[in-house]
């Protein structure tokens, strides 16, 4: 079981968390919601719970909930830029259908 | 594919429910867009990596080009290419005389009383010319919160400065609906550079706000209280900026090289260009090689210092000014930020500190700190934060509320407030079988509506027929950010209801605003004295109104002809006392009939007990 990152997410998960002043990682997850069943969440953590499992990589810290592991495990997070607009992607061996835009998905 | 970002510990947004919104800094000289993402707000930039849009339009026969391009045509084509246009927003034909020959544009007649200026395009106005910078930041804003494919924006805010009228805003605002935006709100450019370092959270203080741009230059006093920021002076000069510090040191290296003074514009360009340069580099360097044609010499940061210390005294004379209308001393201001590229300038950061006594806040590009403030407050206003993060940036100037019986005003949101608010109350039905009811929507500090501003009236009906007082109806009053009032009725059994929106500081102008709140001070007591009036006068027609329907139920049962005779007697002199003009003379009144008709009520009582429970037998009331 296991989640990882490309180097562009890594730099830019480091930055930002540089810019926020706090937090020790980046919480990876899934919820239930969206036109297509779960949908991504990405949040700054603060602190990790007893239950998480954290993934480091070059020192930075992707956390993650044991239920939403199932989930996400071979996922790949990266951080890509198109023109303006930047985010991150998931490159997700579990999703079965995503909805059009890519902001849920099911398994 | 959707790009994610990266959000605060709770407050993912679920799928397809992130609101976009961006903060404009629409400037005279230069306008930028900045967005929040992963929590952070930053200045969005073109294909070339620029952020700064020069806030330049070139009206070409078929074509119109915006920013860089566009300020590049100024020289060549400078009546068909429009810049510094902010200074027109909201003017009048007559204003624009005023300015003289500052601006080498053609003016066309125009019958709308908005200067019309005449370009290959045909005539634009300023409130056009300004709709197309910001059709093009709101393009750029689409495409990084979108990507290419788009989307729409759900708001922007955009910034104006604080001493901006009603007329400029509104203008603004215009611009804005012209280029397709919604406007969450427009904010004082000093609000949101203090918004941008985090100054809006935490205790009461007073804030500097020092904006020393390319051409102009703000001094605002700020004071921030319970979560509302107050404007408390503004000054300045819309003639000063880092452009006079180009060209005094232009005028010392020609002085140095011996170029004399007579110069054609190529040779003050290329000056003008050195003298910049040289001025950026010293932000750094202790001094700096300065070279044109065949002499150099060095250009070191006390001589700088000296050229440009004139330039920095004026402005802190006008600094001086502001803190003196404010009334507030130098060391009472807890905070000092820069804005504007010129504060990058390190003499003006020095002399900005000697003159406060405090080091300014820097740390945030001075150029962008405009732009990332109002991203951050479109970011809560969209709602992509949670409420209590919402900043509460205004106040409602006057007490809203409705007439009610008699001629008087309920308030229903004090002033002061700060907004958005939502503030309901009951009312209630004041006849019997009333089926309807009139909302009539005032402002200000009186207590008589006849002395306080009419705003709307509406009517809600279709109330089911009740007995006076039954009926619960709902008055709802909400002010959104921008200070728009809507009211709505709704009667609860029912649930009929009427609304009605109002912008309650339409044509309202500070003076208005002043002179209502002194009348509401001056005549204080005879507006408490007129409201014990009326309120008694209401109350004496409700006693007489429910007494006569009790008369005539059964009055003649119930008592003999001299109890009548002193009933009527009683209500005789009640009425005598509510045409008169003393509250107490009712009230003494109204208690002596309700004493008399004691009796009366006890055995109308009596007969109603009688008639329920005739038919049944005592033991069923014991159980």
């Amino acid at each position: 079981m296991a989640i990882s990152m490309t180097e562009a997410a890594e730099a830019h998960i480091q930055s930002q968390l540089a810019k926020r002043g706090n937090g020790i990682g980046i919480r990876v997850g899934v919820k239930t919601a969206g036109c297509s069943g779960l949908a991504y969440v990405l949040e700054f953590v603060d602190s990790a719970e007893a239950e998480d499992t954290v993934f480091e990589q070059n020192g930075v810290k992707l956390v993650v909930d044991p239920k939403s592991l199932v989930y996400l495990d071979g996922t790949q997070l990266d951080f890509v830029k198109e023109g303006l607009n930047e985010g991150f992607t998931f490159t997700n061996p579990n999703v079965k259908n995503e909805c059009g835009c890519g902001e849920s998905f099911h398994v | 594919m959707a790009l994610l970002q990266i959000s605060e510990p709770g407050q993912s947004p679920a799928p397809h429910q992130r609101k976009h919104a961006v903060g404009i800094d629409l400037g005279t000289t230069n306008s930028l867009v900045a967005t929040v993402r992963s929590g952070s707000a930053e200045a969005i930039a073109d294909e070339c990596g620029d952020v700064i849009l020069p806030s330049a339009v070139h009206y070409g026969a078929d074509t119109i080009t915006v920013g860089t391009e566009a300020r590049a045509r100024a020289a060549e084509d400078p009546y068909n290419t429009m810049i510094s246009i902010k200074r027109l927003m909201g003017r009048g034909v007559a204003d624009i005389k005023s300015f003289g020959e500052q601006l080498p544009y053609h003016f066309a007649d125009s019958n709308s009383g908005m200067p019309a200026i005449e370009t290959a395009a045909g005539p634009v106005n300023p409130v056009q010319v300004s709709a197309e910078i910001l059709k093009k930041l709101a393009a750029r804003g689409r495409e990084a919160l979108y990507g290419k494919s788009g989307g729409e924006l759900d708001g922007a805010v955009i910034t104006v400065p604080a001493y901006f009228d009603d007329a400029q805003r509104q203008a603004t605002k215009d611009a804005a609906q012209l280029a397709g935006l919604k406007v969450l709100r427009l904010l004082n450019e000093p609000t949101a550079a203090a918004v941008a370092y985090g100054l809006d959270k935490g205790e009461e203080r007073v804030i500097a706000v020092y904006d020393l741009g390319g051409g102009t230059f703000d001094i605002s006093i700020l004071r921030l209280s319970r979560g509302v920021f107050e404007v408390l002076s503004t000054g300045g000069d819309t003639a000063l900026g880092g452009d006079d510090f180009d060209r005094t040191i232009a005028g010392w290296i020609a002085e140095q090289a011996g170029v004399g003074t007579d110069l054609d514009a190529a040779t003050q360009r290329s000056l003008l260009d050195i003298a910049c340069a040289a001025k950026e580099s010293l932000t750094g360097a202790e001094q700096a090689q300065v070279r044109y044609g065949s002499w150099s010499d060095v250009l070191d940061r006390a001589t700088m210092a000296s050229l440009l210390d004139p330039w920095i005294d004026k402005t802190l004379r006008a600094c001086k000014r502001a803190l003196r209308d404010a009334g507030i001393g130098a060391d009472e201001v807890q905070e000092v930020v820069l804005v504007g590229g010129s504060t990058r300038t390190l003499r003006v950061r020095e002399r900005v500190e000697d003159h406060f006594g405090r080091a300014p806040h820097a740390e945030i590009d001075p150029d962008q700190v405009v732009a990332i403030g109002a991203a951050l407050q479109a970011d809560v206003l969209v709602g992509n934060k949670s409420s209590e993060e919402l900043l509460l940036l205004d106040v409602i100037p006057l007490s809203l509320g409705i007439e009610t019986m008699g001629g008087l005003t309920e308030k229903l949101i004090d002033r002061n407030t700060t907004i958005p608010v939502s503030k309901a109350q009951e009312f209630t039905t004041f006849k019997d079988g009333q089926t309807a009811m009139a909302v009539h929507v005032v402002q200000g500090e009186r207590e008589l509506v006849s002395d306080c501003r009419s705003l709307a009236r509406f009517e809600l009906r279709g109330i089911p027929p009740m007995v006076a007082g039954a009926a619960h109806i709902r008055v709802t009053f909400q002010v959104d950010a921008d200070g728009l009032l809507s009211v709505a009725a709704m009667e609860k059994s029912s649930g009929v209801s009427a609304d009605i929106t109002v912008k309650p500081s339409y044509g309202l102008e500070d003076k208005d605003i002043a002179r209502m709140l002194q009348e509401s001070y001056t005549h204080a007591a005879e507006d408490i004295a007129l409201r014990a009036l009326r309120e008694a006068q209401v109350e004496a027609e409700r006693t007489l109104e429910s007494m006569l329907v009790a008369l005539r139920e059964n009055g003649a049962q119930l008592l003999d002809e001299r109890e009548l005779n002193e009933l009527e007697h009683a209500m005789e002199g009640l009425r005598l006392a509510h045409n008169g003009g003393d509250a107490e003379e009712i009230r003494r009144r109204m208690e002596a009939l309700n004493k008399l008709s004691e009796p009366f009520a006890a055995r109308r009582m009596d007969a109603s007990i009688q008639r329920a429970m005739q038919g049944h037998s005592l033991d069923e009331f014991d159980k």
